[in-house]
């Protein structure tokens, strides 16, 4: 993925003046002592991060630690003390005020908090906000509203006020407002943090599958841990005002690499978060007879397979050793196969996983075209979904 | 034994009299200039309300109170435009009124500018708020003094006291009400792009209007309180009857000016009331009132029509 949004040694002091604390910072002073020192409040201490195009990447932090602040460096609603931030290779903190205005027109929009949508207008009207701005002519800027309307699932609701809207509708209108403009940032600062669990969950899924066709680059902030995982594509966790991690949700779940971050982490459902591949058991299938491969299993027995790879019958560990001893793996031997295994794709949860898990029969773990690429027994879903990676060799869905 | 009146060293009155001799004299055209835009409003106002028939006054009356405020409010206007009638002193009541709206034409295009100026740079407002405070706190019977000096007696010299002691409380309800529009409304605004201008017409301007409309309501009273006053400076209208009365020693004259003022005071404040009043169904009726007063102007208005109704069962909540 190339690299839409690039943050190179970005600080923040809250100050007219912020030399004196900008040279404290340098020098490696903590927020703390800065306010202690010149009483300026610190925003941002040398953040530095990049926003792969398309991704969802999720600011995580707890409230204080500048994460907000940093979503609003970026289309300048905060103005950075120091630092670069790169939109396609362009500074943004370097812009002229008509080049600033252009970039929130066209290439950055947002998403609020509190939604922030006029309740002197309608919710069409809202919609076509950043249109009317630009000087688009009421007809066409009222045929997008009415586009993105129905996208985000309001098509009917048009000529109705705000107020008459319940918190998770308001909160569509200003996604709906911010998909627009056509921007392809979408800054969205705790945009569900004022819904309530039902309503924020159901967001959450409408802006995944949103995102599977919009394919924005989403600046997500939130204090959430668990809204980071579920809709992060990579996470960046914030305290005062630094970067302490930052990495895909699984890689930071498997190394926290601080106490502050592991304090997160810790009550992480990893059921949800790893997949089959991450915790399965590679095979090396051998040839068995003509046009058939056995790919043994951790008890012993072993999943025969077809030419193509996939998955035509599973033998338990007692045939395979009596077909062994006889050195009969002929084709006669194969009238004891067995037809019972379970499946489960390699993107899958680990939940996906134990569910599917039934006594006694293999677990094959397939590809997208059903080839099978590993076997997973209950004990490595245990191991997975408990601690750490059941062995090193196990792949990291990123 | 040291007497107050051996303190009194500094001639003030005669400075006075010299600098405001002296404004006068060498200002003239500056004041003429003041002048002449409230001459122009007052005698068009005047001229108006004085020619257009009683019923059709009644009739505007009650349609504006019905359509800004609501038909209680409609009612009583139209009884006490009838009562100031039975009391034999509309031609006076129809002057004060006058007064009042050339006051409100006047003091809405000079006070929100300045409060949108004083709104967007606190080193204008730092200036025109010890301003305010000074004229707020002025009683009114004391603007009478400059008013006189500068522009001489009369109606018109009257107007000019009027507009002067009513524009304040526009001017700083229109301050008020752009400052508190939510920081998060104005981001919103900022974040898609907005110049400095579109700020203030799409989204400061438009939910100040509340606010703005308070201030209105204060302006519309203290307009009311001071073209009664300005009668002491010969200005016409109902505070002239009330004078009358007091210098004839004629009670009956003076109470009929008084009940008049009172019932004109009653009905311009209760209509200018209702459209700053935030609450009611839906919130926000002092918008819907506005825009329902346009649209009363404009019958082949396209958003009336295209609008469904609230209760439509068609509609459901994709929520749920």
């Amino acid at each position: 993925m190339t690299e839409r949004l690039r943050v190179e040694n970005l600080y923040k002091v809250f100050s007219k003046s912020p030399d004196p604390a900008l040279r404290m910072l340098a020098a490696g002073a903590k927020k703390s002592e800065v306010l202690a020192k010149t009483g300026m409040v610190v925003g941002l201490n040398d953040v530095s991060l990049s926003v792969p195009s398309g991704a969802i990447y999720m600011v995580m932090g707890l409230s204080g630690s500048g994460k907000s602040t940093l979503a609003r460096c970026i289309n300048r609603l905060n103005e950075p003390s120091a630092g670069r931030i790169l939109l396609d290779g362009r500074d943004i903190v370097a812009a002229g005020e008509a080049e600033l205005r252009d970039i929130r027109r066209k290439r950055i929009s947002m998403v609020f908090q509190h939604f922030a949508l006029l309740p002197n207008r309608t919710v069409a009207e809202n919609t076509e906000f950043g249109l009317k701005l630009q000087g688009v002519s009421p007809q066409a800027r009222r045929r997008r509203a009415e586009e993105v309307l129905s996208i985000v699932g309001l098509a009917r609701w048009g000529n109705h006020y705000p107020h008459e809207l319940s918190g998770g509708m308001r909160q569509r209108v200003g996604l709906a407002r911010a998909l627009a403009t056509d921007a392809d940032v979408l800054i969205m600062d705790e945009a569900f943090s004022a819904l309530d669990p039902l309503i924020r969950t159901e967001m959450q899924d409408e802006l995944l599958r949103l995102q599977r066709t919009l394919k924005k680059t989403i600046l997500f902030i939130t204090h959430d841990f668990q809204e980071a995982l579920k809709l992060g594509t990579r996470i960046a966790i914030m305290a005062d005002g630094e970067l302490v991690r930052e990495g895909t949700p699984q890689s930071i779940v498997l190394e926290p690499g601080s106490d502050y971050v592991a304090a997160f982490t810790r009550e992480v459902d990893r059921s949800r978060l790893f997949d089959a591949r991450w915790a399965m058991t590679p095979v090396q299938p051998v040839p068995l007879a003509a046009g058939l491969c056995l790919a043994e299993t951790a008890d012993g027995g072993g999943l025969v397979l077809d030419d193509g790879g996939h998955v035509v019958g599973a033998l338990d560990a007692d045939t395979l050793r009596g077909l062994r001893d006889t050195a009969g793996l002929g084709t006669g031997g194969l009238g004891t196969l067995r037809k019972e295994f379970v499946t489960v794709r390699e993107c899958d949860s680990l939940l996906d996983a134990a569910r599917a898990h039934r006594a006694g029969r293999p677990m094959a773990v397939v590809d997208e075209d059903g080839r099978l690429t590993g076997t997973l027994a209950a004990d490595r879903i245990l191991a997975g979904i408990a601690s750490a990676p059941p062995h090193p060799a196990g792949g990291l869905h990123a | 034994m040291l007497d107050a009146n051996d303190l009194n060293v500094f001639p003030v009155d005669a400075w006075i009299q010299d600098g405001v001799a002296w404004i006068a004299l060498n200002l003239r055209p500056l004041f003429l200039a003041i002048k002449w835009p409230v001459e122009y409003v007052l005698n068009l106002n005047i001229f108006l309300l004085q020619e257009i028939p009683f019923l059709a006054i009644v009739a505007v009356a009650v349609l504006l109170a019905w359509r800004l405020a609501s038909l209680g409010v409609a009612c009583f206007s139209a009884v006490a435009l009838v009562a100031i009638a039975t009391l034999g002193v509309w031609s006076e009541a129809m002057t004060t009124l006058s007064l009042i709206t050339t006051a409100i034409v006047i003091c809405a295009a000079i006070g929100i500018p300045i409060g949108i100026g004083c709104a967007r740079s606190d080193r204008m407002w730092g200036v025109v708020r010890p301003i305010l405070d000074i004229m707020q706190t002025t009683p009114t019977f004391v603007y009478l003094v400059p008013v006189v000096m500068l522009f001489g007696v009369g109606t018109v010299p009257g107007e000019v006291a009027v507009v002067t002691a009513a524009a304040p409380p526009l001017i700083r309800f229109t301050n008020l009400g752009i400052r508190m529009v939510e920081t998060e409304m104005v981001e919103a605004g900022l974040a898609f792009g907005a110049t400095k201008r579109q700020l203030l017409w799409e989204v400061q301007l438009p939910l100040a209007v509340p606010t703005i409309l308070g201030g209105l309501n204060q302006t519309v009273l203290t307009a009311m309180v001071m073209s009664v006053v300005v009668a002491m400076i010969g200005a016409e209208g109902l505070g002239l009857v009330v004078l009358q009365g007091l210098g004839r020693l004629d009670v009956g004259r003076a109470a009929v000016g008084g009940i008049a003022i009172v019932l004109l005071a009653m009905m311009l404040d209760r209509i200018t009331q209702k459209l700053a009043q935030p609450g009611g169904p839906g919130g926000r009726p002092l918008l819907r009132s506005l825009r329902a007063l346009v649209r009363s102007g404009r019958p082949a208005d396209d958003k009336a029509t295209a609008r469904p109704p609230a209760s439509n069962p068609a509609i459901s909540s994709p929520d749920q």
